[in-house]
């Protein structure tokens, strides 16, 4: 599987709003809501298209987030973008009653998400809706990890009926899934065999991921790549295999390592098949004004960390501590 | 003497009735809100006694186009309690509609009902539109609906929905409001219960709403003030409602209905302590011998 190439850069919200159009060709009752930032969120390309099914609400993302409701009880798919940081905190009560507790047809889109949002700042940078969201029962969360995923992604959570979260980012990333990569909601998907560690990642961080992974063959270590695009459901499956075949785990994130993917493949793990485990992602700080890529360093959340902590794991494993960190810091690691 | 609870299978057409007529309903309304209430032990008695009129009006005066044999119609008119936690007046009249038998009203807020502490959409209980109970969720849901039929399906279908008044200091409230102005909503009825009390007080001591005619105003609302107890001015005001949206007027309608919280039963009229509690078993016993 080592034909996964660098197609170029692309911002993974344009798939979002590509995939709307192509849900708004499909079925006459997709609508879509408006949050004032459809031009960032790339809901434009829908209202373009399909000005009588767009309705701009204003900047008022809990409003939105019920009224979507309400036309999902009208039998419509009801799609509301906004910035991560105001589609899951700021209508956090209207998504837990009015979409998850009511079950319905709605899917919230959540864009800007991330450290990689850059010169915006912490405010704007949402670290934490991966565990906020996935708490919520009925509810599917997907976080895919390039341009052309998004667009699949976009298009399977309008197809599938109830209550779905997507969240996408702003900056331009690397695209490197095409169009015979499969995307099946729930299925996780391996780009990369290896026995030593499995890197379970998702969103931007699935590309560090498989760079890490080249790095290490180098050493003659070959790491199992997943990109774990649905939150939830969870693919227990894979994870459980992942952990039996290779005897540790790396998560990778563009999140709060609290309570997001890392949180939920543990959760996986430790009822099924318990191996040692590390977490990258952001270690519980609010983000700041920078260029993406400098905050992807200063946070680390690049591949050399994923590395880093593959070795780590693999130390764990091969010394037999489970739980225990008698181990060195991840820093001795670094290269 | 301990207090023996029983619900008669009475039920109701929704039909044209003179005013006069209304009031039979809304006491059957009132003493199964006692009885269910009291058999609930816990529960909010003010509110639900002081709207019974209104809803006897809207369900059974020919007002709203429903089918309860057929909940799911799809021509139907749509009702949200945005007030979820005024449900055990919704449930009466649902049950006195013919939604479902009377038996179920022994059961509010028992483990396994479907008639939740304040109203659950995944208990498929047959009239119930939405879950509601937080604040201010209803309304904007009311207002998503309203849009999507006059917007988006371009039907004849209408939404009525009720709030309370300290729900309105809920900022969602008004979100719900500018949009509902902005669209031009002629098919929404706002219904807002005014008894001036809420938990802590009085609404005006808590954190005043007023001048809240005037804010609906300003929020391009056709406004239509009412005595919330006076059939005539019920009837008057739903059929203002309809003109407005049969002349395709513009503009969302809110009637504002002052009512007296407990109405019906002297020891809890007006006294804001009876928001959230169920009587016992005396007062219980004393209420029913009131709505005679």
């Amino acid at each position: 599987m080592n034909e996964i190439k660098l197609l170029g850069k692309k911002p993974t919200r344009h798939g979002f709003g590509e995939g709307l159009v192509v849900l708004g060709e499909k079925y006459d009752n997709v609508i879509v809501l408006g949050g004032d930032i459809t031009g960032s969120v790339m809901t434009s390309y829908f209202q373009e298209r399909f000005p009588e099914r767009f309705f701009s609400i204003g900047v008022a993302e809990q409003n939105a987030t019920t009224i979507a409701a309400g036309f999902a009880l009208s039998g419509k798919i009801a799609f509301f973008a906004s910035y991560s940081a105001f589609s899951a905190f700021r209508n956090a009560d209207q998504l837990r009653i009015s979409i998850a507790y009511n079950d319905v047809n709605v899917k919230i889109g959540g864009g800007h998400s991330g450290i990689t949002v850059g010169p915006d700042g912490a405010t704007h940078q949402a670290l934490e809706e991966i565990s906020f969201v996935r708490t919520l029962p009925n509810m599917t969360l997907v976080v895919p990890c390039d341009y052309l995923e998004t667009k699949k992604a976009t298009i399977a959570i309008g197809e599938k009926f109830g209550p779905c979260f997507i969240r996408f980012g702003r900056s331009a990333v690397p695209m490197f899934t095409t169009d015979e990569t499969p995307f099946e909601i729930g299925k996780a998907n391996i780009l990369r065999e290896g026995k030593d560690v499995a890197i379970v990642a998702c969103g931007l961080l699935v590309w560090e991921a498989l760079l890490a992974a080249e790095e290490l063959s180098k050493k003659g270590i070959n790491a199992r790549v997943i990109n774990n695009h649905t939150i939830k459901p969870i693919d227990v499956e894979t994870l459980v295999n992942a952990a039996r075949d290779c005897g540790c785990i790396v998560t990778a994130e563009e999140h709060q390592v609290h309570g997001g993917l890392g949180g939920a493949v543990a959760e996986v793990i430790v009822k099924n098949y318990p191996v040692p485990m590390e977490f990258v992602g952001v270690r519980d700080k609010f983000g700041c004004s920078g260029e993406p890529e400098e905050l992807m360093v200063k946070f680390g959340l690049t591949w050399k960390e994923i590395y880093a902590s593959a070795l780590k794991a693999i130390e764990r494993k091969d010394k037999g501590f489970i739980g225990l960190r008698q181990v060195k810091d991840v820093e001795d690691y670094k290269e | 003497m301990a207090l023996e609870v029983t619900f008669s299978d009475k039920t109701f057409d929704n039909k044209r009735r003179k005013p006069e007529e209304f009031s039979e309903i809304a006491l059957e309304i009132r003493r199964d809100i006692i009885k269910s209430l009291y058999l609930a032990k816990s529960g909010h008695s003010g509110g639900t006694l002081g709207t019974s009129d209104i809803f006897s009006v809207l369900f059974f005066g020919g007002v709203m186009k429903y089918n309860p044999k057929k909940p799911d119609w799809n021509e139907r008119d749509r009702f949200v309690l945005s007030a979820g936690h005024l449900c055990p007046v919704l449930y009466s009249t649902l049950a006195r509609a013919g939604y479902y038998s009377t038996e179920e009203l022994y059961r509010l807020r028992k483990y396994g009902s479907r008639l939740q502490g304040h109203p659950g959409f995944d208990m498929k209980l047959p009239g119930i539109e939405s879950s509601t109970g937080s604040l201010g969720q209803g309304i904007s849901i009311a207002v998503g609906m309203a849009m999507s039929d006059k917007l988006v399906d371009k039907n004849n279908r209408r939404v009525f929905a009720l709030t309370g008044d300290g729900e309105v200091e809920e900022g969602v409230v008004w979100e719900a409001a500018m949009a509902a102005g902005n669209y031009k909503l002629d098919n929404l009825c706002w219904i807002l219960d005014n008894n001036d009390c809420q938990i802590d007080g009085r609404v005006k001591d808590v954190m005043s709403i007023y001048p809240v005619d005037k804010k609906f105003e300003a929020f391009r609302f056709d406004v239509i003030n009412i005595d919330g107890h006076n059939y005539t001015e019920i009837i008057n005001a739903f059929n203002k409602f309809i003109s407005n949206n049969e002349s395709k007027i513009g503009k969302p309608t809110v009637i504002i209905a002052k009512t007296i919280m407990g109405k019906g039963v002297s020891f809890m009229e007006d006294k804001y302590i009876w928001h959230g509690n169920p009587p016992n078993e005396e007062q219980a016993k004393i209420a029913l011998e009131e709505l005679m």
